[in-house]
């Protein structure tokens, strides 16, 4: 229980740091003209933000991820026997993602499944920035404002129904008695059904298809805001269209691009209806992986290892990307 | 010139293609709700029916879900919204110096996958509650802690809905309301607050409807209760009925309904503004010529 405890210790250890950080900058730079907090919203209000933050922030946030990377590093165990004298602090849990605790083989199918998870999301994201970037282009540079804004009501509206349903809803096109093989087996271009869920396709589309939105307004937003006039002095000065995408429009609106690929990678990276409706029956998803061992096996120890591994590459992903494109976070969430 | 009409032809195209990509899985979905036959098919289109409307209804589990879908989104956003406003009040008066970093932990649940902040609510509330008989008998169910796990996140979504319109508040109406002898509480009951409301009637929206469709946290937050969004996940794994066709198409109706009418209502609400501006710039005129 030690361990545990020491978790909830973490966050208050750094937020007294912080007080007597800030109680020693004001005592030795008085500014007269900076009120402090409970002067400028009244006690009982400035009580009320601070209760109401501090409450999301440890026991939303801080605290249950705290304790999730706690869990992680302890033994499954019945809950009589939690708190006991078997419940230490191990890295089995980690040493499972390599090697199979029961067999001490090579954990080929969890690390293929991560490493899968990984590449596909890669490649969702890339195809896509390639599907949204044209209508981001056009809605923010070339169409009309009524236009525009008819474009963005048809946009919103798909994503009013829920992940389920779309992913229902592109089974029953892709399925093997679906519209899809109707169509290719009436004009005689296949003899049996394709089996799209088997091969997952049916997987790659789903993912596309549910983030498409997630792309097309940060990169809208970005490339907004680019004057008009920098794309037909470019165009003035005699450069082809590709150029001009990428030496102009393209660097200005990297904090969009960015964004965009950074939120459609984590999603789809930690999606779970597309897998579960869309992916084949030999395709094990990194989240179906962890979702199994939480409702299956009852391992959450485990699970919480897997989650975390899982984690820990996505802020690896979100590291790179900001490093790539020079852009600092707080530009890219907006 | 045809240079030009090919190439806008070229973006016409373009643009079909991707509604029609949008859009074409829904119309077909649509479509089957209305056909007879018991697996969900668009063609052939055998005879019309409603029948799967009535099935629907009758649904008993799915109308279960559906409630506590309303109950779970109502408590998120009574928790939310007033900590959005609260984290973006904070913000603005932060010191500029610790601003960096409580902008990264505020902001930060939106960016962690569903499926860990539901993982990581389970994990600790289920300790935590347990601490008391009483809390665990009380608290420890799949709406407390779907509302808790929905919530971590959501409120960063209000956070920036909230700061958005803030950072556009005029620190002059304050002032002014101070010289005339206001307190601080009133400044905010009385100014900043009416000042908010289109953005907190907004973030309330968005809580509302992304605590109603969220699957990946909710699944894990929920225990042992069901919401729609989860039942539906339990049907489609076990099969295809045109029954949840007819959910979507009255989902999809509902939206369009609600986004024809978002429309007119702000079309509305310009016209006003644009109105009230003219007649402020008529009597300032008139008052320089009295």
């Amino acid at each position: 229980m030690s361990s545990r405890l020491f978790v909830i210790l973490i966050p208050l250890i750094v937020i007294a740091i912080f007080a007597i950080l800030s109680w020693r900058d004001t005592r030795n730079n008085p500014d007269p003209t900076r009120k402090g907090f409970f002067d400028r919203n009244g006690t009982v209000l400035g009580l009320v933000f601070i209760a109401l933050v501090g409450f999301w922030m440890l026991f939303l946030v801080v605290l249950p991820y705290l304790y999730m990377v706690v869990e992680s590093f302890h033994p499954k165990l019945s809950p009589s026997k939690r708190g006991g004298p078997d419940d230490v602090l191990t890295l089995m849990q980690y040493k499972s993602f390599f090697i199979e605790p029961l067999s001490g083989d090579m954990n080929t199918i969890h690390m293929w499944a991560f490493g899968y998870t990984i590449v596909i999301s890669l490649i969702v994201t890339a195809l896509n920035f390639a599907i949204c970037y044209p209508l981001a282009y056009y809605m923010a540079q070339t169409g009309t404002a009524r236009k525009v804004r008819l474009l963005m009501l048809a946009l919103i509206i798909p994503y009013w129904v829920n992940e389920i349903l779309r992913a229902f809803s592109l089974r029953l096109l892709l399925a093997s008695k679906g519209l899809i093989n109707q169509m290719l087996m009436g004009v005689g271009l296949t003899d049996a059904p394709i089996d799209f869920l088997g091969n997952n396709v049916g997987l790659f589309v789903g993912l596309s298809y549910a983030y498409l939105l997630i792309m097309v307004f940060p990169l809208y937003n970005a490339i907004e805001s680019l004057d008009r006039n920098q794309i037909e002095a470019a165009h003035d000065l005699g450069a082809p269209w590709w150029k001009i995408h990428r030496d102009v429009v393209i660097p200005y609106a990297k904090p969009g691009i960015a964004s965009g690929c950074t939120m459609v990678f984590m999603l789809s990276a930690g999606s779970l209806a597309a897998p579960q409706f869309l992916g084949g029956p030999n395709t094990l998803w990194f989240t179906s992986v962890v979702y199994d061992f939480f409702f299956q096996s009852f391992n959450w120890p485990r699970g919480a290892a897997y989650a975390f591994v899982l984690l820990s590459a996505c802020i690896a992903f979100v590291m790179i990307v900001l490093r790539l494109f020079k852009v600092s976070l707080g530009e890219t969430i907006k | 010139m045809s240079a030009r009409f090919v190439f806008k032809a070229m973006i016409g195209f373009y643009i079909a293609l991707f509604f029609l990509y949008l859009f074409g899985p829904l119309m077909v979905m649509a479509v089957t709700a209305f056909n007879t036959p018991n697996y969900p098919q668009a063609y052939p289109f055998e005879a019309f029916t409603l029948d799967w409307f009535v099935k629907l209804w009758n649904h008993r589990s799915m109308m279960a879900g559906l409630r506590n879908s309303v109950i779970i989104g109502i408590g998120v956003v009574l928790l939310s919204v007033p900590v959005g406003l609260a984290a973006a009040i904070i913000m603005g008066q932060i010191s500029s110096r610790a601003r960096g970093l409580y902008y990264l932990v505020t902001v930060s649940p939106v960016l962690t996958p569903g499926v860990i902040i539901g993982i990581s609510t389970v994990i600790f509330w289920k300790d935590a509650l347990s601490l008391t008989d009483v809390t665990r008998a009380t608290f420890y169910n799949g709406t407390m802690l779907s509302i808790f796990g929905q919530s971590s996140f959501i409120s960063a979504y209000c956070l920036l809905i909230i700061m958005a319109r803030l950072q556009r508040f005029d620190r002059t109406q304050e002032e002014a309301a101070l010289d005339l002898g206001a307190s601080y509480p009133q400044v905010f009951w009385h100014i900043l607050l009416p000042f908010l409301r289109p953005a907190l009637i907004s973030a309330s929206v968005i809580a509302f409807l992304s605590s109603f469709e969220n699957y990946n946290t909710t699944t894990f937050a929920i225990l042992a209760d069901k919401t729609l969004v989860t039942v539906l996940a339990g049907e489609v794994r076990q099969g295809t009925t045109p029954a949840l066709s007819a959910l979507a198409v009255v989902i999809i109706s509902i939206s369009i309904f609600g986004a024809v009418l978002y429309e007119v209502l702000k079309r509305r609400e310009e016209n006003k503004t644009t109105r009230t501006m003219r007649n402020a710039k008529e009597a300032e005129r008139n008052e320089t010529y009295a």
